[in-house]
């Protein structure tokens, strides 16, 4: 071996260099190959398909809801009455173990839309029970107000509000 | 105990085979004159216990699927087919779930049987998490396995575990749905578990071999704890303990046997003999009484990460136990407080049992603090603590001393 090709700390030779790049392609190849294996345990698109529906409200009374399945879960639709929207404005947000304002999770005050999971283990609470008059997980014990937010057990967030939108006064789109 | 091998091939052909690939020599020297202390009790047969239900799952499993469909609009009443029209369908479903049960009795006196005679210690130490990783995969074998007959609990068990991994920060949420294929427990998910289940058994044997190989290396714990020290401390595995394990395979399977045959339902849940229903959660979901321990610790964490972080961590800490126990002597039987201590972290174990199957309120949540407060102390603070202070009884030369002292001259 000629003299210039011996390696030294601050000369690194040809077959470092090629030991290297070769090192870096297989890493390359390999992700490129891994990523397709994991990914394809990803949402599909006919899953994804099914992103949004339409839901007719005009046959909800004040008092009542109803729950309609949108991406596999339950999605709630409450038309609140006004002991219940009065009960939900009458709490200092501060005190919430996730604050959030009455106002900020309605569109229109009347109509309360949130999807029906536990934020704890995904379990479906049960509608006007629990210590708030709202919604009550019998699985751990989570408390719900009549706002949908968390006030007592394990669960750390306020039940979720999708996005939706009013297409016109009686007909709502989730998603 | 890998010694020289006394294998000698009788026939022309077995030495031909002995050239080529010793593979009879390896069962002669594993299962046959393999140098076993003598003194085994019965706690010792689980191991082969373990082994008859690793193998009568993978059989029954492999039949299941036969006439199983892995999809939410069959998979219910797939199984409804095999309880009714399948010939002897009932009785494999029957072994095939109340073997899942059975496994997990003999696990669990086979590790507390680790537990009491310090199986765990050096040299033992890769044998143990061996059999932690076995422990773990039983675990995820049973959780999808339950999974498969698509019913109320199956839908509801998979919800709350998977959920679990929702509480992991920034991308819980994403792992969640990754697990899903979806944004809920959904055919996906079914189908999936489904192809996982049928994997994970033959995982749990190629991690058997290796356990059985780590056993190998250094020999079997005996009652005494105490190293072997000469072939007058053994005896051949063929017949002493083959005939010994054999016949407590047979009384095991008498307890099998009524469970599969008088009360095969008694160990399930009755919510789960309806189908899954996305939009109704039962009022009281239980986990399979396996897993009771690990739920009631889930639940006793008023936050949600640290319920799942403890959950997982009292799996975890098995893995640290051979460096978490500080004493030099293995066997219980001469560690008078260790002994006190081990009862009491077996009563332990059972209450948290108890309060993972009671409602996640009042008093319940109460114990259930205590209980998985005791769990982790008994790990972390009692046996690193107790090596140092406790004063164990006089130990015996060997294992033969204290049998050969225990018979009347003659």
């Amino acid at each position: 071996m000629a003299e210039q090709d011996k390696p030294t700390a601050e000369q690194p030779n040809r077959r470092d260099f090629l030991y290297l790049a070769t090192g870096a392609f297989a890493a390359v190849g390999v992700a490129n190959v891994v990523w397709p294996l994991v990914h394809q345990m990803n949402p599909d698109a006919s899953v994804k398909a099914l992103a949004s529906i339409e839901v007719d409200l005009s046959s909800v009374e004040t008092g009542q809801s109803i729950t309609v399945t949108w991406r596999g879960k339950p999605v709630f639709i409450r038309r609140r009455t006004e002991a219940e929207i009065t009960e939900a404005r009458g709490v200092a947000v501060t005190d919430l173990p996730d604050p959030q304002g009455d106002s900020e999770r309605v569109q229109k005050d009347e109509w309360l839309v949130m999807v029906g999971i536990c934020t704890h283990l995904g379990c479906v609470p049960l509608g006007q029970s629990g210590d708030f008059n709202g919604w009550f997980c019998p699985c751990h014990g989570s408390h719900y107000d009549t706002s949908g937010r968390i006030r007592k057990g394990p669960a750390p967030k306020n039940l979720e509000v999708p996005t939706y939108e009013f297409v016109n006064d009686t007909r709502i789109k989730i998603g | 105990m890998s010694g020289e091998s006394t294998y000698n091939p009788g026939t022309g052909f077995t030495q031909w085979l002995d050239t080529r690939l010793p593979i009879l020599r390896l069962a002669h020297d594993s299962f046959v004159d393999y140098p076993t202390p003598k003194n085994l009790n019965y706690w010792w047969t689980f191991g082969g216990i373990l082994t008859f239900c690793l193998v009568t799952q993978i059989i029954t499993g492999i039949i299941l699927a036969m006439h199983y469909t892995p999809h939410v609009d069959f998979a219910f009443n797939s199984v409804e087919h095999i309880m009714r029209d399948v010939n002897y369908g009932w009785l494999i479903r029957y072994i095939h779930a109340n073997g899942a049960s059975m496994f997990f009795i003999a696990v669990y006196i086979h590790m507390f049987r680790g537990l009491y005679y310090g199986s765990y210690k050096a040299p033992r130490e890769v044998l143990w998490i061996l059999g932690v990783v076995i422990y773990l995969l039983m675990m995820a074998a049973a959780f999808m396995g339950y999974v498969l007959p698509w019913g109320q609990m199956s839908l509801w068990g998979a919800t709350v575990i998977t959920n679990l991994f929702g509480a992991i920060p920034l991308i819980g949420e994403n792992i969640a749905i990754w697990l899903w294929g979806g944004y809920s427990v959904d055919n996906p998910t079914l189908n999936r578990f489904f192809s996982l289940h049928y994997l994970i058994p033959f995982l749990i044997f190629g991690v058997v071999i290796l356990h059985i190989w780590a056993l190998h290396v250094p020999g079997n714990n005996n009652p005494t704890g105490i190293s072997v020290k000469s072939k007058q401390d053994t005896v051949p595995f063929h017949p002493y303990y083959t005939v010994k394990d054999g016949f407590a395979l047979s009384l095991f399977l008498i307890l099998f046997s009524y469970f599969i045959f008088f009360a095969p339902n008694v160990l399930g849940h009755a919510d789960n003999y309806i189908q899954a229903n996305p939009l109704v959660t039962p009022a009281h979901i239980v986990p399979e009484w396996y897993l009771l321990p690990f739920y009631a610790i889930l639940r006793a964490v008023p936050d949600k990460l640290g319920g799942v972080a403890l959950m997982f961590g009292a799996i975890f800490v098995l893995f640290l136990l051979p460096w978490l126990d500080t004493s030099k002597v293995r066997s219980a039987r001469y560690r008078p407080l260790f002994r006190q201590f081990y009862v009491l972290f077996i009563l332990d174990c059972l209450l948290l049992g108890y309060l993972g199957a009671q409602p996640a309120e009042g008093i319940y949540i109460v114990l259930a603090r205590i209980g998985t407060i005791y769990y982790f102390a008994h790990f972390l603070v009692v046996l690193p603590v107790l090596g140092l202070v406790e004063k164990p009884k006089a130990i015996p030369e060997s294992i033969s001393e204290p049998v050969l002292a225990a018979k009347p001259a003659e």
